[in-house]
Order: structure tokens, then sequence, then C-alpha cells
């Protein structure tokens, strides 16, 4: 039996060429096409990768071949940018995929998801089998365990989500806040929407133009506020959200620190993410303010890039652990189970071989 | 042999303070449930020590300085086990058991566990305030943490540089509500432990009637600042440092005192 990993990805192929790979084939055509016992197919938008499981050697050409079967290209001219991973080269790669650690953004957890689906996808199609049932099942406990006993998911990496996080630092709970946002545009509206998803209910918009204001405000659930009276909106607001395309700044301390006088004890937080600033600098320098433009909330994301890379090591510890252990454990399985009778009455049940 | 309960406990919390600081000088701070029991074990130990020295002297063991700061670390340790698994146990923890180490540290190392025959007779008043006064003092030190971690997190968020230990401090206004909470439930301990200091039925030092008021005013002031929001959150942090910077004064003038009057 021979466990491997043939894909490409971001590391070894550009968006061009992975794009021609993605989406032509399914688990269940590969095992058809290729003669394996078990496959699966991880297609994310940085990623194509199949695993499979097969009684001989299956070549990088083969596999290569399902993956664009449906174009009328050369698949020759493809097979260079494929890596190979086999047996516990290839658990642990699995491993490393799914705990966030080969991802572009290191520590992102979206693959954990993409991972899961595909293979809740593979198995409804019959193609996996007990072998990559245990290989997935212990590669989403392994990620788990990374993201649990590690700070590798750790801090945003996108304005949205830096603005979330650091929301979620002053307030803790975000359903209590009231949002004003201030110029309904793109970035507004990818952050307004990031801080829904956190529970924020109070919402206001505010915009030159009203129209466009009252549109971001029924997509968001908020409501309008007139431009001429966002400003007062600041004695009650906790967080502002501003991109508007003002050439002076709209807020300066002058106007902001009468009103904080009267809201000694409840902070203020500012996302200012338009260029040029609306909110002039020296308002951080306030009580209670805290303000952030696109370059501190971008210097934030780096340094949580950082702190991500300084938990590889502690990650990829983990993941040796669990390499050493399940294969051990998979290839005492792989052996037993190379007698056909056993193999055909496992192969019945792959969730039951699991649990043995 | 009742020093050893204490050596022990010390160690504990030298360990809490060791890992904090290995995780931190990897850049790398994850709180975890060492921390707590650590802490735990280091306040089992403490509570032996406070019991066989107590049966020794047949009283509430708070004769000398030294005794003083065991109890005062003890009422931390207290404290923290009853509010500490409340608000991340085991930063609150990180933070915690660098203060008790420091008073233990302190207690064990310098010559003040002077024994001297103890002339006045145990008193029930007396011992009921100098304890319930101890243990506010424990929850203003519990607010003086509270006040440093606010601190922290208000400056990173204000300089935004974050470090690694910024993703497991509570959110400010979390810890806010936490200060508050404390200083209230510090202030009505002392305030119980200052009025039960006037049924002693001994006459207390003026010095030290006056010096238990003025804290007792500072917190109230603290206090009463916060009710009308006339401080923001940021003050009220720093000031719960003062204030128990101030009550630690306070507590080695009482008991500096004290050792003199009983000088012949």
């Amino acid at each position: 039996m021979n466990l491997v990993c043939i894909g490409l990805s971001h590391h070894t192929a550009n968006v061009a060429t992975r794009e021609q790979f993605a989406g032509k084939a399914t688990a269940e055509s590969i095992t058809r096409h290729s003669g394996c016992s078990e496959a699966l197919l991880l297609t994310t938008c940085n990623r194509v990768e199949v695993y499979a499981v097969s009684e001989k050697r299956i070549s990088t050409d083969e596999i290569a071949r399902c993956l664009i079967a449906e174009t009328n290209r050369d698949p020759d001219n493809y097979a260079l940018p494929f890596y190979r991973y086999e047996d516990n080269k290839c658990v642990q790669h699995l491993f490393r995929v799914a705990s966030g650690l080969d991802s572009m953004v290191v520590g992102e957890s979206e693959i954990f998801g993409q991972a899961k689906k595909a293979y809740e996808l593979a198995r409804t199609s019959g193609a996996v089998g007990p072998y990559l049932h245990r290989l997935f099942q212990r590669a989403f406990r392994v990620a788990k365990q990374v993201r649990t006993h590690t700070d590798i998911a750790r801090g945003a990496v996108s304005v949205g989500s830096v603005a979330v996080e650091l929301a979620q630092r002053i307030f803790g709970k975000l359903t209590d806040c009231k949002v004003l946002v201030l110029g309904a545009g793109e970035t507004s509206e990818r952050t307004t929407r990031a801080l829904v998803s956190r529970g924020v209910r109070n919402l206001r918009v505010s915009n030159r133009s009203l129209d466009r204001a009252r549109e971001l405000a029924q997509i968001v659930g908020g409501r309008d506020v007139p431009f001429d009276d966002w400003v007062t909106q600041c004695r009650e607001i906790d967080i502002l959200l501003t991109s508007t395309a003002s050439e002076t700044p709209l807020l300066t301390s002058d106007i902001l620190a009468p009103m904080l006088r009267e809201r000694l004890d409840r902070p203020l937080f500012i996302i200012d993410v338009a260029v040029p600033r609306d909110v002039d600098p020296s308002v951080n320098e306030l009580e209670g303010v805290y303000l952030y433009d696109i370059d501190s909330i971008r210097s934030v994301a780096e340094q949580s890039l950082a702190l991500r890379r300084q938990q590889v090591a502690a990650a990829e510890a983990i993941i040796a652990n669990h390499v050493t252990d399940f294969f051990d454990s998979i290839s005492r399985g792989l052996n037993r189970l190379s007698h056909p009778a056993e193999h055909s009455s496992l192969s019945e049940n792959p969730l039951r071989a699991s649990e043995l | 042999m009742d020093r050893y309960f204490l050596i022990a406990s010390t160690f504990c919390f030298l360990a809490a303070v060791v890992h904090t600081v290995i995780e931190l000088r990897a850049k790398v701070f994850r709180p975890m449930r060492f921390n707590f029991v650590a802490i735990g074990l280091g306040f089992i130990f403490q509570t032996a020590f406070l019991w066989i020295r107590g049966q020794e002297l047949g009283r509430c063991p708070i004769t000398n300085l030294f005794e003083v700061f065991a109890f005062l670390a003890w009422s931390v340790a207290l404290v923290y086990m009853l509010v500490g698994p409340a608000y991340r146990l085991s930063l609150m923890g990180a933070f915690t058991a660098p203060l008790v180490l420091l008073l233990q540290g302190f207690a064990l190392i310098a010559p003040i566990d002077t024994r001297h025959a103890v002339t006045v007779p145990a008193n029930s008043w007396l011992e009921f305030h100098a304890s319930m006064s101890l243990v506010a003092y424990g929850v203003f030190a519990l607010a003086c943490i509270a006040g440093v971690m606010y601190l922290l997190q208000e400056r990173q968020l204000k300089t935004h540089h974050l470090h690694s230990i910024f993703y497991h401090l509570p959110p400010l206004t979390n810890l806010f509500a936490v200060i508050t909470r404390l200083l209230w439930w510090g202030f009505a301990l002392y305030t119980v432990g200052i009025v039960s200091g006037f049924f002693t039925g001994h006459p207390l030092p003026r010095i030290q009637v006056v010096a238990a008021i003025a804290l007792w005013l500072l917190y109230a002031a603290i206090l009463q600042a916060r009710h009308l929001k006339w401080l923001a959150p940021k003050r009220v942090a720093a000031l719960c440092i003062i204030g128990f910077s101030a009550a630690l004064a306070l507590l080695w003038g009482i008991t500096f005192t004290a050792e003199l009057h009983r000088v012949p």
C-alpha cells in the first residue's frame, strides 16, 4: 500500500498555472481513472492536492492527467510544478496544511474548513476508505491541537479582522457597542460587515450622499445619519469607522476634546482607513481615545504575522510527534489490511475500520 | 520548622514567576494552568505555615513584621484564588506570583522574624481588626495588579505595539470593571477593619489611626471620583497602584511603631 500526496500550491506554481488544474476533477473521477483505491481532492485558491492510497505506485503524471482531463493541453507540460510526498512525508505535509503552516498567510484557519469540506465531499462520493479517513481525522485533531497549544492563529491580518480584534481588546463583547460609519465606501462596508459578524447591532452610517448612506445602512442593518450631524454622534458612540474622500482632517482634537469630558469613563476606538486621513493624528494623544490609521492597522497585521511565524517551531514539534505516532499505527494497519478478505470487509465500512 | 512551609510556598511562587519569565523571553506568552497550580500549592503551604505558627502563639500569627508580611502574602493569594478564575486565571496569576514572591522573599531574607514575649493578652477584636485589614490589603493588592494589567494593555493599544501577552490580557472595559469591583470590596473590608479597631479596648497610637484614616480617605476619594466619572479609567488604574504602595508603607509604619513600643 502506498500513501501519496501529489499537488501544486502557491509555493510551486503561480495562479495562472493553478487555475488550470482546479475544478476539473473530483475525488471519485481520480479513483476511477488513476487506479488508486482511495482518493481525496483538496482544492483551494492556493493549492490543488490529491491524497491517494493505492496498491501499486501511482505516477505524478497519472494524477496530473486526471486533473487536467477536461482540457486539451498536453499533460507533460504540467507535471513540472507538481510536488510529491509519500508515506510519512505525506502525513507530515497534510498535518502542516491542515494546521495552516503551509498557507500563504501562516496560521490562517480557512484551510481547516476547506480540508473538512474536501473530506466530506470525497467521503460522500465513496472515494474515501479507511486509510484516508484515519489520516484526515488525525489531521483535524492535530490542527486543533496546534491552534490550542500555540499562538499560530493569534492576531488579525486583514483590515477588517484587525479592526474587530482591537475592538474586542478594548470592549470585550461588541454587542452593546455603538458604531458610526463615516463614508460609505467599499472598505467601510467590508470592515462594517466584519464588526457586524462579531455581534455589533447598533450601527449608524453617515455619508455626504445620504442615498449611499441609506443604502449601506440597509445592507448592514443600521440607520442613516445626515452628514452634518455626524460630529455630535461622537458623544454617544464607542467605535468610529471613517473612510471619506475628504482632503483635510474632519476630526481634530479641538472638536473631540470637549465631547470626551462627557464620556470620561468610556473609551473611543477610531479606525481611520481614509487616505488622506480623516482624523488628525493628535487625536490619539487624547485620554481614552485609540486611533488607528491605515498604516497602524498594517503594522498590527505585520506584528500578528511575525508572532505567528515565531510559533511555527512549536507547531512543527507537535506535528512531528503526531507524524511518527500516526505513521507507525497506519503502517501496521496497512500491512494488516493488505490481505484481500480483510480489506474488502473494512472498505465496506471505513468508519468502523477507523474505530478499530 | 514552620519556616520550611513558607520556604516551600516561596519556591512555588518562584516557579510561577520563572515560568512566566521564560515564556516572555521566548516572546511567546501562553497562560497555562501551571501558574494556577503553582499558586494553589503555594497557598496551601502558606496556610500550613500560618496555622502552625498560630498554634504555637495561641493567637492570629501577626505579632511581628515577618508574620504580617506572610499573612499579607497569604491574603493576596487567597483573593487571587477567589477572584482569579473569573478573569483569565493564569494571566492574573502571572502578575500575582511576583508580588507574593517579593513579599515572602523579603519576609524570609530580612531579619524581621524576631520572637518576643507577647504581653498583651489575646484579644478577639484586635485580631479581627488586624486580620480584616490585612485581607483588605490583599484585595487592594489585586486591584493594584489589575491596574498594572490595565495600564499595560492601554499602553499597547495607544502605541500600536502589541506583544504576545496582549492577546491574553482581558479587554480594557472588563479590566476596569474588575478594578472597580475590587476597590469596592477592599474598601468595605478595610472599613470593617478600621471600625473594629475602635472596639479593641486598647488605645491605638495616634499616628497609626491618622495614617489608617488617611488611607481610607484615599480609597474613598478614588471610588467617589470613579462613581462621579471625574477620573478616566487610566488614572483610576494608576491610583490603584499608588494606593497599594501607600497601604504597604502604612503597614510597615504600623508594625515598625509597634516594634518601637516594645523597646524598653
